[in-house]
């Protein structure tokens, strides 16, 4: 026989330089097709005699063996080479900007409301709501505010006709404040009561702090045991988890509420800079809330024995709220529906409020 | 409320500051709303003295001096007319701040000479008007003092008042609670009694004893109106605002804000025969000192005389008979009205006057006398002239009901511990009669304060002085748990904004009010639902639904240059002018077109299917029933009638959607078309409370599913969801999904048909279909649609 080491020598150099999948088909073709060198020379084998076919058959095989694992390792690296030369002709600019979407927002009073629900709820408070249009029982008289009295003329109210009654007395109002929720609330719950009521309030008046149509949310806690103690406790507790800072300086100052007795106005500490306002600390006073203990007048109008129950309230506005923790300058803007303002103001809809879970800036960054 | 510091001291002896004073205000429930200290501004600057003054050398009017400080001596260039040798002035040293121009005093260079420091003029320090030259202080002065010690300064307090303390729109109510405050010790009030060298010529009677239950009148002549009020009178009222008038007028503007008592002064000369305290005819005519002219009814409080009513009792003075510079008798007006008339009378005839501010807050009904007494010796003191004797109406016999006090429910309502004694004591000083009795403190509030009614009002005075800062701070105690803040549907309509923001749709909050020439369009066929009073014409009445207020949005992001807007809100519809009478709504909005041109694929105008998609996601969002609503097509008519819908279930409108009527949107100026939304909250039914929270057991068939298409041609009106249905329901167990991929007319179909092609996904539960099984299925849906709506299969 011939030399087969140097014919493996050749084949191998022969699917070696095969510089393409054709080329070294047809390389394995030349050696291990049906009329390969290979193949030829397996077919003489039968020729032989018996020993030497054994010996030659094993060298054939290892030949064969060798070539076929040359052309198959060729192959791989014709297929890599291959892939590579498409993938490079695949490249795309990545710096291209992505298709157009668009991420909505949730609007700041949507988001407090969230957050005030959020912390009350903690507090184990419920909500609790009224309707816009209210009669002046529950808006004004059982409120301890009867029909002349001085509180009620310096809230601008807006009124309608009753179909009923041409008596100017049995007019219907737009509620002026959330807190005919309390009466609400009373008329169909029994104490303990701890309830919030977030919702839209209405006054005639437009200014750069004064909208016709803002938010308030009430706060009442009824049972037999609160005091004004547990009134300060709730607020401070409030304040500082709403304002998420550590420490905030809180004061408050006798006030005046006709539905609350005694009364009180709450402010925060805060430090004006020229461009920005930071809560909690400074020599400033921010006005952000009015409270006090419920008065005796108003639970009998709720159908509640004062002697035995007693309790507080509290009104907060939700737009000022807003404005002061997310640094918005002009109350007017909230109802203007401008994409601008509602894109940079506004939140994005995965930000959802919980103690647990945070109650800002949690939805990731706006796009 | 405005009251000058010296105005305080006139009837509180106290040492403390302007800040003290400031502070002690603010915390028993005065605030503060600012105070006007021109002294806080004048740090560092001195009197001075100028030693030396001579012409500049490069100017006509300009002077050179040599100023001394009591420290030093300084070169200072000055413009000043009034400036000489000898002078002594307020002087600013170069860094001081000067008060009018807000500005650092730097070294100055005028016409080549420097100058360091200026003397000043009473605009410059901000404590006058005065800018014709330099303050000139006495030759005695001393150099070297700060200058808010020479000057005659007289802070100014403005503090807002409640409307529960009347008595403090008086200057002497303030400082009472001061003094009960422990910031000094309330002056007695000394008021010359003047006894009457005649008896009044003008009668008075009082016909209505229940508006004005005292009446009193002391008639005085020969008084000079043209006499100069005095200047601590004239500054006192110029700083609080008020500018001198008259004598006559002064002092009863002084009197209301001292003790706040109001008074009126009528010219006696002109009143006819007696004076009568009566409620008015209907019709009667009053013109008042404003002169306008006022038609009374008859529960309006007239003091008349001969020639009818002169003045509207309480609240304002009538023209005819008012004191004039020429003047001389004048009849002294001091009473009571009762509140409830003037708070009417003001409120009726929409009349504001200080008179009446207080009288229907409270003024004090024993105080009549005095303030006759106390006006009396002002207008002798300044005016001259003899008086009467006073003429009372009435009795000033007023009693407060006493009110108890357990002083534990100072603890037990405002958590806070003071003792018996401390109370008392407290009551005392703001004019409480205090006793013991069984149950507690009785105690009977002063005659000045209308507002002391229950436990609770005598509980707020305690509080009030010993300080709120005093009540500890509680937590609440923790409450029964677990405990759901928001009702389920409460909860689905914050899940129902985070989704169609999630949409790309942007929140809006707008007016609960619209325009009723809009509202129009979308009544519904409801009533309008105007206010009595609107704030502006264009928000005028309740909205009938959320799309006007959102169109207008849309509207007015377009004329800014957007070219796609997407806007909701929820918020409350209203249907009726009733309480309750409203709906909760969730509505939206989609203008223009989903992007701006792009790279990869360009934008697509939104159509009605963005907006049943948005309406189908609210429902789903609120856990309602969004795949098996039904749609019709008889939506509100102001949307496009033959591009809109309604969800709904049975009779139960759970949503509306479509694109809006051309007609509306012409009516806000919108070009375009605009797609919307509105669903509904109330009308999407709640999951059941006693529903189980564990899921249906999911069921998953280990047998490959099969697509297959089928096209069919149906008449044209034939709704698609009519031959989607049919197709699910041909083989409820098999068929598992069906969707509509194409939908065409015309072209080789007939006039009024057209074709609908769906894709069904077939699901074998117990083993791989056959060609057969599967050619059975299809048979089905095809015979099922034919049945349902004479669709036949496209061949």
């Amino acid at each position: 026989m011939e030399n087969l080491e140097d014919l493996q020598e050749q084949l191998l150099q022969g699917i070696a330089a095969a510089r393409d999948l054709k080329a070294l088909d047809e390389a394995r073709v030349a050696a291990l097709g049906k009329k390969g060198c290979i193949t030829e020379k397996m077919k003489g084998l039968g020729a032989l005699p018996t020993e030497e076919k054994i010996a030659a058959g094993k060298s054939l095989n290892l030949l064969k063996s060798a070539v076929e694992q040359a052309v198959d390792a060729r192959k791989k690296e014709l297929e890599a080479e291959e892939l590579n030369r498409r993938l490079a002709t695949e490249r795309v600019d990545v710096t291209l900007p992505v298709r157009p979407e668009t991420q909505g927002r949730i609007h700041p009073v949507s988001k407090i409301y969230e957050e005030v629900v959020a912390i009350f709820g903690e507090m184990g408070f419920e909500v609790a709501e009224g309707p816009d249009i209210e009669d002046q029982f529950h808006n004004f008289n059982a409120l301890n505010m009867p029909a002349n009295h001085p509180a009620r003329q310096m809230q601008d109210t807006f009124y309608m006709a009753n179909p009923d009654s041409a008596d100017f007395d049995d007019s219907f109002v737009v509620r002026t404040h959330t807190s005919p929720v309390q009466i609400r609330t009373m008329e169909k719950k029994r104490p303990p009561i701890r309830i919030i009521a977030p919702g839209r309030t209405y006054r005639s008046d437009y200014d750069a702090t004064h909208t016709p149509m803002f938010h308030q949310a009430e706060g009442l806690v009824i049972d037999k045991t609160t005091t004004m103690a547990h009134l300060k406790g709730c607020l401070y507790d409030f304040v500082r988890a709403f304002f998420e800072v550590d420490n905030i300086k809180v004061r408050y100052r006798p006030s005046y509420f006709p539905f609350t007795e005694p009364s009180a106005e709450m402010d925060i500490g805060c430090k004006k800079g020229k461009d920005e306002l930071k809560i909690g600390e400074g020599n400033d006073w921010l006005e952000i809330l009015g409270c006090g203990m419920v008065h005796p007048r108003v639970l009998a109008a709720g159908g509640i024995d004062p002697d035995e129950y007693q309790g507080f309230a509290f009104g907060v506005g939700l737009d000022r709220l807003a404005m002061l923790k997310y640094g918005i300058p002009d109350l007017r803007t909230f109802f203007e529906s401008d994409l601008r303002w509602l894109k940079h103001y506004g939140f994005v809809p995965l930000d959802e409020s919980s103690m647990t879970g945070g109650l800002s800036n949690n939805g990731g960054l706006a796009r | 409320m405005k009251f000058t510091l010296s105005w305080l001291k006139e009837h509180l002896a106290t040492e403390a500051s302007v800040d003290e004073i400031a502070e002690t205000l603010t915390r028993i429930g005065l605030e503060v709303e600012e105070v006007f200290n021109p002294a806080a501004g004048l740090a560092g600057f001195v009197t001075a003295k100028v030693d030396e003054c001579v012409m500049h050398p490069d100017s006509d009017h300009l002077h050179l001096l040599r100023v001394n400080t009591g420290k030093e001596v300084l070169q200072v260039v000055c413009g000043a007319p009034n400036v000489h040798a000898g002078t002594i002035g307020i002087f600013a040293p170069v860094g001081a701040v000067i008060p009018c121009y807000n500005e650092k005093l730097t070294v100055g260079k005028i016409r080549g000479v420097e100058s360091f420091g200026m003397l000043c003029s009473e605009k410059e320090l901000g404590i006058g008007d005065d800018h014709t030259g330099i303050i000139s202080l006495a030759a005695d002065t001393p150099v070297g003092l700060p200058a808010a010690e020479v000057l005659d300064i007289d802070p100014v307090f403005e503090i807002s008042i409640t409307p529960n303390r009347a008595e403090c729109l008086g200057v002497r109510g303030v400082a009472r609670d001061l003094a009960a405050a422990g910031l000094g010790r309330l002056k007695p009030l000394e008021v010359k009694k003047t006894a009457g060298t005649f008896k009044s010529p003008i009668n008075i009677r009082v016909e209505d004893k229940k508006a004005c239950p005292v009446y009193t009148g002391r008639y005085i002549r020969g008084v000079n109106n043209r006499a100069e009020t005095p200047k601590w009178m004239k500054d006192r009222l110029a700083a609080i605002g008020l500018h001198s008038i008259s004598p006559l007028v002064d002092i009863t503007n002084y009197i209301n804000f001292d003790l706040a008592r109001p008074l009126h002064v009528f010219d006696a000369g002109k009143l006819k025969g007696d004076l009568v305290i009566r409620m008015a005819e209907e019709g009667e005519k009053f013109v008042s000192l404003e002169g306008k002219e006022y038609s009374l009814d008859g529960q309006s409080l007239g003091i008349c005389d001969d020639d009818g009513v002169e003045c509207l009792g309480g609240v304002m003075g009538g023209i005819g008979k008012g004191c004039l510079p020429e003047t001389t008798d004048v009849l002294l007006e001091s009473a009571y009205f009762a509140p409830e008339c003037i708070a009417r009378t003001g409120r009726h005839f929409q009349i504001e006057s200080d008179s009446r501010y207080r009288y229907e807050r409270w003024v004090d009904p024993n105080s009549n006398v005095l303030g006759s007494d106390y006006a009396t010796a002002l207008i002798l003191e300044i005016c001259g002239g003899e008086a009467s004797e006073i003429v009372v109406c009435g009795e000033e016999n007023y009693r407060s009901e006493p009110v108890t006090l357990r002083p534990e429910r100072v603890k037990t309502l405002a958590g806070l511990d003071v003792s018996a004694e401390e109370i008392t004591r407290i009551l005392t000083a703001l004019g409480f009669e205090v006793s013991r009795e069984e149950n507690g403190l009785r105690a009977v509030s002063p005659t000045w304060r209308g507002d002391i009614e229950c436990e609770a009002d005598l509980v707020e005075e305690v509080v009030r002085m010993v300080g709120l800062d005093k009540i500890p701070a509680l937590s609440m105690p923790a409450d029964e748990f677990p405990k759901q803040t928001l009702t389920p549907a409460q909860r689905r309509v914050v899940t129902v904004r985070h989704e169609l923001a999630n949409r790309g749709m942007f929140e809006s909050v707008t007016w609960s009010f619209t325009d009723s020439t809009l509202a129009a369009y979308f009544r519904k066929g409801g009533q309008p639902l105007p206010l009595l009073n609107p704030i502006a014409a264009e928000l005028d009445e309740m909205r009938p639904s959320l799309l006007p207020n959102l169109l207008l949005g849309v509207k007015n992001n377009v004329v800014r240059g957007a070219d796609g807007v997407c806007l909701f809100e929820t918020g409350p519809e209203f249907y009726g002018c009733r309480p309750g009478e409203q709906k909760e709504v969730a509505a939206g909005v989609r203008y223009g077109s989903t992007a701006k041109k792009h790279w990869l694929e360009n934008g697509r105008a939104y159509d009605v299917f963005d907006a049943k998609a948005d309406a189908l996601a609210a429902i789903a969002a609120a856990n309602g029933p969004w795949d098996s609503a039904q749609v019709t097509t008889d939506a509100p008519a102001y949307y496009h009638p033959g591009r809109s819908g309604v969800l709904r279930l049975g009779k139960n409108v759970l949503a509306c959607f479509g694109e809006l009527h051309p007609a509306v949107l012409k009516a806000f100026d919108l070009k375009g078309r605009v797609v919307a939304f509105e669903v509904y909250l109330d009308n999407i039914p709640l999951p059941r409370a006693t529903a189980g929270k564990s899921k249906k057991k999911l069921a998953l068939s280990p047998f490959q599913s099969v697509d297959k298409d089928l096209a069919f041609v149906a008449a044209k009106d034939v709704p698609a969801a009519s031959i989607v249905a049919a197709a699910k329901n041909a083989d409820k167990e098999h068929i598992v999904d069906v969707r509509v991929f194409d939908v065409f007319e015309g072209g080789s179909l007939p006039e009024g048909k057209k074709s609908v092609a769906l894709g069904l996904t077939f699901q074998p539960q117990e083993k791989t279909f056959t060609d057969a099984e599967i050619d059975a299925i299809m048979k089905k849906v095809i015979a099922e649609v034919g049945k349902k709506t004479d669709a036949v299969l496209r061949s």
